[in-house]
């Protein structure tokens, strides 16, 4: 075939995307799977998205009005696991997809066909997952967290759907990282030493540390599952001699990693775009790096903090506390150097700016409450309630989520070579900004009022601040039409962007023009 | 003057009475001494938070105003400094050893192992809590007690909408009772948030957690472990009661449930009778499951229309019944429901819903099928 094309037409062949549908179906191109795995997981976000404002619809008044409970059920489980696996998780390895070889000097990941494979397990995966809605029976409805034996014995069928979704989520979180591993550790640019990786990519190498050791824990304990439904073993049914209690542990051994894997990346994100916009230096790059690893470690000796009303013993539950309250310290390293970084910058607050300055002042405070969720006696009164579902969420969303966006907006211009409308970045930004807190911040006070999660009904006592918070739901759900838009616009028709757009940026991906080539770092540049 | 305040406040938000408590925003300090020392523990943390959050947040606000690129601001130059990151990893270090010494002493506290004045088993099922009195012989099931009505939104909620039972547990003030918490089908929580205690209900295990309330009262919590279907139904409701007052529960609870047995086994049902109690016990007891028209919810919980089971013999019938199914959310009913109840409600089965088999099922065979003749 190539033999008889032009030199003109092979260097198409060889250098340009395959046409149509095609390119996406076999691209290896960490570009392009790159796009693939950050509208995929825009798109889930979308679903999930919908699910919560089913969720917060129905609360918004005592009594039920939408839904009934069984649905009810099976709309938290599957926005927690859609929000977690489907929008958050594949973002980050979309944003890891675009931007490591483009911060390091490679011309692509070290293991490109694994790359397609690795994305294109997802959408099976969770049309798998979702179509469990339609089953008789219903989908899943123990709970993000599937504690057993709700989610063995007493689950409803679409559980083997479940678990198989999960299995094949589980091998492409994997593939994903080995990838990434493989890429950040074999194809530096000459020069560019372990040390003077941008904080984005040493983040992310530590996730996919993370990644690999804990999803075969998850894959392992849904297997477990599988055996007690199916094949009559007893791990987890106390009839059968298994232990009920034995799942949480396993399942928080992957479940607090977890936690990490949605949020290190999160860091990363915003030690670039700070910097960038302070015009300054991140402020103690070292013990960033250190931080993070040292969060990694600690986040495998923690995950009983999950579970200190199942009954442990008093010295596991002391032992759980301290490591938990230990892990506040290289957190807060991180938030100080942040705050370090912009004092005494110059400042301006473009659309990734002030996400990233909302991420700090939120994450902080979702810091907080992780810090109060961690004194053991006082978490028997937190635990299961609204306050623990206000603390993830803040961590979560303008957590993981924030620092998303934030990326985007950031990144964009170089993906796209276009920029997006700056004014309605902002609009974006003030709305989901008071969005989320009208949302969250309420659900601290119902929680310590006494209000359980999951309940898809709830006492008189608690009516005012869910009206709040559902009210504050709706904002932020449909401010983020707005973001699609301004995407969409910004793809279409935005005004030209140059290889810089920010004049603070430094870093190999600036070096670029905008927008970025198919191919780049072809050979690789010196870094000194 | 007070009431009047209250109306007008009640009015202008046109909701329901509770209102005025309704904007509450911190943990209630509770009404034993463990509830105020977590409740304390609580306020130190907060406050710790606090501080930290203003220095913070003051430091990063001072830099947001003051150093920006519109006020012609320089960026300065720096971007380490070992001293410093050295200290604010050593204060915060500082300030949880602080919070750790208080939370452990705590902690101790609650785990104190001693005999209690009480021992009471509490046990989770699919969606109801029932109460074990290990030395006085009385053991009961409480259910939700608001109206399915209340519910669907048919008639107003009443104050204490999803915290009301029918039978509160009853435990006296000033005595240390000791839970024992375990479970029948999936994993419940058992909370009572003015007593700080709560602790999950596991099937195979035995938890312990115990408290002394002083206050004469009624405290209210809710289940919290997600268990299926009506995990946001089972409420928990604990009156306290002064030591006098409580013995006389306990005596009168004991012959109340004397009278109650040898009353219904004296009478002979007809059954119209049956039918007539039946319902009421199907739909308290079944209905979550299996639907209030017996349709059951398909692959999840069998119909009962129709089904083999109850249209077929009736001693297999009272067998699924009264022992439940291991391993299914299908429960034993032989604890939960006398003799008179059970017949009464396979009774209104093999009745209802077309399934007209006109077979009455007595008390009498009810107990010779469970050996208590
Ligand atoms: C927590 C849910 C739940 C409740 C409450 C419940 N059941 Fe069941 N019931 C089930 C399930 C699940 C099965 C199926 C068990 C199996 O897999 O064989 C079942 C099976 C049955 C069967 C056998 C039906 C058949 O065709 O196999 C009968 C009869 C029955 N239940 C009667 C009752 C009665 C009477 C009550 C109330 C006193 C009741 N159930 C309450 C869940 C429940
Ligand atoms: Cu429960």
């Amino acid at each position: 075939m190539t033999t008889a094309t032009t030199a003109e037409g092979s260097q198409a062949a060889h250098h340009g995307p395959a046409p149509g549908l095609s390119r996406w179906l076999f691209t290896t191109n960490h570009k392009d799977i790159g796009t693939l795995y950050l509208v995929f997981s825009l798109s889930l976000f979308m679903v999930g998205g919908v699910m919560a404002l089913l969720i917060r619809a129905e609360l918004f008044q005592p009594g039920l009005q939408l839904v009934q409970p069984e649905f009810f059920n099976q709309m938290t489980t599957m926005h927690g696991l859609i929000m977690v696996f489907g929008a958050v998780m594949p973002a980050f390895v979309g944003l890891a997809n675009w931007q490591v070889p483009l911060m390091i000097g490679a011309p692509d990941m070290a293991l490109p066909r694994l790359n397609n494979w690795s994305f294109w397990i997802l959408p099976f995966a969770f049309a798998l997952m979702i179509s469990t809605l339609f089953m008789e029976g219903g989908a899943p409805n123990f709970g993000w967290t599937f504690y057993a034996p709700l989610s063995t014995t007493y689950a409803p069928p679409s559980v083997t759907y479940f678990i198989f979704a999960v299995h094949m989520m589980g091998i492409s979180s994997i593939m994903g990282a080995i990838n990434i591993i493989a890429t950040i550790l074999n194809m530096r640019a000459p020069g560019m030493t372990l040390m003077k990786m941008p904080l984005f990519v040493w983040n992310w190498l530590i996730t996919a540390f993370l990644l690999i050791a804990v999803m075969p824990v998850l894959a392992g304990v849904v297997t477990m599952m599988l055996l007690d439904v199916h094949f009559g073993t007893s791990f987890f049914n106390a009839a059968g001699g298994g232990d009920p209690v034995l799942f949480q542990h396993i399942f928080w051994f992957f479940g607090h990693p977890e936690v990490y894997i949605m949020i290190l990346p999160a860091f990363g994100i915003i030690s670039q775009i700070i910097p960038t916009f302070a015009r300054k230096r991140v402020f103690g790059y070292a013990s960033m790096v250190y931080a993070t690893a040292a969060i990694a470690v600690l986040s495998f000796i923690v995950w009983a903090h999950h579970m200190f009303t199942v009954g442990l013993p008093l010295v596991g539950e002391l032992f759980f506390m301290f490591t938990t309250m230990l892990i506040a310290v290289p957190t807060g390293v991180k938030i100080f150097n942040w705050v370090a970084t912009l004092f005494r910058g110059s400042m301006t607050f473009e659309t990734p700016m002030l996400f990233a300055l909302a991420f700090v002042v939120l994450f902080t405070i979702g810091g907080f409450s992780g810090l109060m969720l961690a004194i053991a006696p006082a978490d028997f009164q937190y635990h299961d309630t609204y306050f623990v579902v206000a603390h993830f969420h803040y961590v979560l969303v303008p957590g993981a989520i924030f620092s998303i966006i934030a990326a985007t907006y950031y990144w964009l211009p170089k993906w796209t070579g276009r920029m997006y409308n700056e004014t309605m970045g902002k609009v974006h930004f003030w709305l989901s900004f008071i969005g989320v807190n009208l949302t969250f911040f309420p659900m601290h006070f119902i929680g310590l009022a006494g209000m359980p999660r999951r309940i898809p009904d709830y006492a008189l006592q608690f009516a005012d601040f869910n009206m709040v918070a559902s009210l504050g739901a709706f904002l932020f759900g449909f401010s983020q039409l707005l973001l699609i838009y301004n995407i969409v616009r910004c793809v279409r028709d935005g005004r030209g962007a140059p290889a810089r757009p920010w004049d603070g940026a430094e870093g190999l991906e600036w070096e670029l023009p905008s927008p970025a080539p198919y191919h780049t770092h072809q050979t690789p540049p010196r870094v000194d | 003057m007070k009431p009047v305040h209250g109306g007008l406040l009640f009015l202008a938000a046109g909701a329901s009475p509770p209102l005025l408590a309704a904007w509450e925003v911190n943990l209630p300090i509770g009404v034993t001494a463990i509830s105020r020392s977590v409740h304390d523990l609580h306020m130190l943390i907060f406050w710790v938070c606090v501080a930290i959050g203003v220095v913070l947040f003051g430091i990063m606000g001072w830099a947001l105003v003051r150093h920006r690129k519109s006020k012609g601001f320089k960026p300065h130059k720096f971007h380490e400094h070992p001293g410093l990151e050295v200290l604010w990893t050593l204060i915060p270090a500082a300030i949880l050893v602080f919070m750790a010494i208080p939370s452990a002493a705590t902690l101790i506290e609650m785990y104190d192992r001693d005999e209690g004045d009480l021992t009471v088993r509490i046990t989770g099922y699919q969606w109801k809590w029932r109460y074990t009195y290990l030395d006085e012989e009385i053991d009961f099931f409480s259910n939700l007690s608001t109206p399915q009505n209340q519910i669907n939104n048919l008639t107003e909620k009443g104050d204490n909408y999803l915290l009301e039972v029918d039978r509160p547990l009853v435990i006296p003030a000033g005595k240390k009772v000791r839970f024992l918490l375990t479970a029948n089908d999936v994993i419940h929580s058992w909370w009572v948030p003015a007593l700080a205690v709560k602790k999950d209900a596991i099937p195979g295990f035995i938890n312990e957690a115990w408290t002394r309330v002083d206050e004469p009262g009624i405290y209210r919590g809710q289940c919290t472990e997600l268990c299926g279907r009506l995990h946001g139904f089972m409420p928990v409701v604990v009156e306290v009661k002064p030591e006098a007052e409580y013995q006389q529960w306990v005596a009168a609870t004991r012959a109340e449930a004397e009278a109650a047995k040898s009353a219904a086994q004296a009478k002979d049902w007809t059954l119209a009778e049956l039918m007539a109690r039946g319902e009421t016990v199907y739909q308290q007891s079944c209905s979550a499951c299996h639907q209030a028209g017996g349709e059951g919810v398909p692959n999840v919980f069998p119909a009962l229309k129709g089904s083999a089971v109850v249209t077929g013999p009736i001693a297999e019938h009272i067998e699924v019944v009264a022992f439940g199914k291991t391993n299914t959310a299908m429960q034993a009913f032989a604890d939960q429901l006398g003799a008179v109840d059970l017949a009464a409600v396979i009774t209104y089965e093999r009745n209802a819903w077309g399934n007209d088999s006109g077979d009455r099922v007595t008390p009498a065979q009810i107990n010779q099928a469970l050996g208590k003749e």
